[in-house]
């Protein structure tokens, strides 16, 4: 039996983890990507006098951590109020 | 006024500010002392837990680990940030929406066991009694090198007024004293960093100083590598690390962060879920003040420390003759800090002269240099905690800031054993005795016992700081590892797997725990002597018992739907309650 109470469940559970995917894909390659795998290359490249590689380890991914948490609480308000979620 | 004056009198301000704040916020009721009430405004609450979270070791020991490793420091920067993306997306609204006091709690519930919630209330403690043993320290170092107090006294000192605001005021109290404390502490850390970096690179934002140029147009960190590089130096700017093993640490410190009971519960304290979100945002603004400040620190006491004990080294003269600083002639910043031997000279070659560069260089033209000029090893140690409070007074910097550092320094470290103590007597009072042991306590009892458990705790942590286990340092590794492979994975399955059991929960948590807790004393041995040497070449895939708390949380998975799969199913009611967790509609005050 699936009411349809259920079904806007799984479509509001649906939304939210393909925001989370992508949320955490981002978080991954800003910083174990950025900082550390890519470091030794992106290193030649530099912004003002950082080196990019560097600067993602010590400045950058943390900018990047801040933008993600606010851009997933507007979007998840967003979605809440679609799925008719949301608290009053 | 004499410095130890004017440090007085800036400590004793900060204290009567706390005081007040306490006296102003004291709890009524359990959801007071546990939560403050539910009602703190997300961005109160961001600002409390970025107290809450920065701790002595933030604020004193972080910038000079920064400053010895380099770019190798960047795994602690990414970590204990990265840390809240995960909080705020997997676990922080979640818990929020769940509505219940503390972490064990939780665990309890979601897998309708006392044993889980045991075994959660056993990994809570040790966390945290790691943690606040290492506070308590760091309130006892910066009583006795700026007040010139014996430590006992300031411990103390330190432990009466943690007492006082933790125990009258619970959640409540501690959470509007830590809003003051980190007005201290950033005003504290941000006012000596602005003048450095305006000193160095002309630039006033110390986050865009490291990237800008020094007084002769090179780019500052070009410079930078360039003198530790002649003095032998690994470079500022490469790590010396395995990559595996970075990854491994900072994976281990970002779920390590977003595990530790203390950090959670302040989600707890919020109105709704919204709040819960957008409050690791706020958190993390104001971590994110410090956190991006400290690599420039860092950069520039090393910088600084180089160029008084090696002044040719910035013209390229290293190894010329008379270079070394003169030991007679040396700076006050530094006999005073002799006096607490976190500094210490020894006149190898006897020329008088000090000698600070790297004797172990594997580099065969460095080691040829050396030897010519006569060089007879390094000559001088420096413990990397003095690089934050020594910095404004190597800097030259008024002594006002230097006051304001110290009563920073005890800001921080008062903060977080706060907030570490009111985890400690809620997992005894709410947990133990409530959940498990007395389940008929009235409301008014279980206040009691919650203030009993907290000066108790209050207790423990003063001998701890007094007699510090040898071990704190190594300790640390212990308590992030156990948050990452213990508590991490199954709030996360809680939530994410509407299946998970309580066998497979209990069973992953304790192969977790025992995993992490059993690598890091094989490597590190404490209570007994390491049963291998902590080499590269000894660790599982290479990895330190630093970062080993990545696998412990693989291991727990993996154990957990192992399980799960051959015994009885989650029951419907717990599905039910599952799905209800996941969506945020009639989030209510958080109760029993």
């Amino acid at each position: 039996m699936t009411s349809p109470d259920k079904k806007s469940g799984e479509a509001y559970w649906k939304a939210t983890l393909s925001l989370l995917t992508v949320i955490l894909i981002l978080w991954f390659v800003v910083s174990f990507g950025f900082g550390i795998i890519l470091q030794p290359a992106l290193d030649s490249i530099h912004l003002g006098g950082y080196p990019l590689g560097f600067w993602f380890a010590q400045q950058g991914s943390i900018y990047v951590f801040l933008i993600l948490i606010f851009w997933y609480a507007a979007r998840m308000n967003k979605i809440d109020r679609e799925h008719d979620v949301h608290e009053d | 006024m004499d410095l130890k004056t004017l440090t007085f009198v800036v400590v004793g301000l900060s204290f009567a500010l706390y005081i007040g704040v306490a006296i102003w916020a004291r709890a009524g009721s359990t959801s007071d002392f546990y939560v403050a009430g539910g009602g703190v405004h997300p961005v109160v609450n961001g600002m409390a837990t970025a107290a809450d979270w920065m701790s002595a070791a933030s604020f004193i020991s972080m910038a000079g680990l920064i400053a010895f490793l380099g770019y190798g420091g960047s795994v602690y920067l990414m970590g204990w940030t990265g840390g809240y993306v995960l909080l705020a997306v997997l676990l922080a609204p979640y818990l929020r929406k769940f509505g219940k006091f503390t972490v064990p709690q939780f665990i309890g519930d979601r897998y309708y066991s006392n044993g889980a919630r045991l075994v959660a209330v056993i990994c809570l403690i040790f966390i945290s009694f790691t943690y606040v043993a290492g506070q308590m320290r760091g309130v006892g170092i910066v009583f006795s090198r700026f007040l010139e107090v014996d430590i006992v006294t300031g411990l103390l000192v330190g432990m009466g007024l943690v007492f006082f605001y933790a125990v009258l005021g619970g959640m409540k109290g501690v959470t509007y004293t830590q809003v003051a404390q980190y007005c201290v502490l950033i005003f504290a850390y941000m006012v000596p960093a602005i003048f450095i970096s305006l000193n160095l690179t002309g630039n006033v934002f110390p986050q865009l100083g490291l990237g800008s140029s020094v007084a002769t147009g090179e780019p500052f960190l070009a410079k930078l590598d360039m003198v530790v590089h002649d003095l032998g130096f690994q470079e500022y700017t490469s790590g010396n690390k395995s990559m595996i093993d970075v990854i491994a640490i900072t994976m281990a410190l970002m779920a390590g962060t977003a595990g530790l009971p203390h950090v959670i519960v302040r989600f707890f304290t919020v109105p709704k879920v919204k709040d819960a979100r957008s409050s690791a945002g706020w958190a993390l603004v104001f971590i994110s003040i410090l956190y991006t400040t400290a690599p420039a620190v860092g950069a520039m006491a090393r910088y600084n420390l180089h160029a008084t004990m090696t002044p040719g080294v910035l013209t390229g003269e290293t190894f010329a003759e008379g270079n070394g600083l003169n030991y007679e002639s040396r700076p006050d910043w530094m006999k005073r800090w002799e006096a607490t031997k976190l500094i210490k000279f020894e006149d190898k070659n006897g020329d008088g002269r000090i000698q600070y560069y790297n004797d172990k260089s594997k580099d065969a033209e460095f080691n040829a240099k050396v030897e010519a000029a006569g060089w007879k090893g390094n000559e001088l140690t420096v413990d990397r905690d003095i690089m934050v409070l020594a910095n404004p007074e190597i800097a030259k910097l008024p002594d006002w800031v230097i006051a304001l550092v110290a009563a920073g320094g005890i800001a921080a470290a008062l903060s977080t054993a706060a907030g570490l103590l009111l985890v400690i007597s809620s997992a005894i009072s709410h947990d133990l005795m409530k959940g498990i042991l007395t389940p008929d306590l009235s409301e008014k009892s279980e206040l009691l016992a919650g203030r009993l458990a907290a000066a108790v705790a209050v207790g423990v942590a003063g001998y701890l700081g007094y007699n510090p286990p040898g071990f704190v340092a190594q300790v640390v590794a212990f308590a992030f590892g156990l948050a990452c492979a213990s508590l991490f994975p199954t709030i996360l399955l809680g939530i994410f797997s509407k299946t998970m059991n309580k066998e497979g929960a209990i069973a992953g948590m304790l192969s977790g725990l025992i995993f992490t807790f059993g690598y890091i004393l094989y490597f590190k041995g404490i209570f007994i002597t390491p049963m291998a040497e902590n080499i590269p070449a000894n660790w599982l895939f290479g990895i330190s018992p630093e970062g080993i708390g990545t696998v412990g949380a693989i291991l727990n998975m993996l154990v957990a739907f192992t399980v799960a799969k051959f015994t009885a199913p989650c029951p419907e009611h717990i599905q039910h309650l599952v799905e209800d967790i996941r969506t945020p509609r009639g989030a209510g005050a958080a109760t029993h």
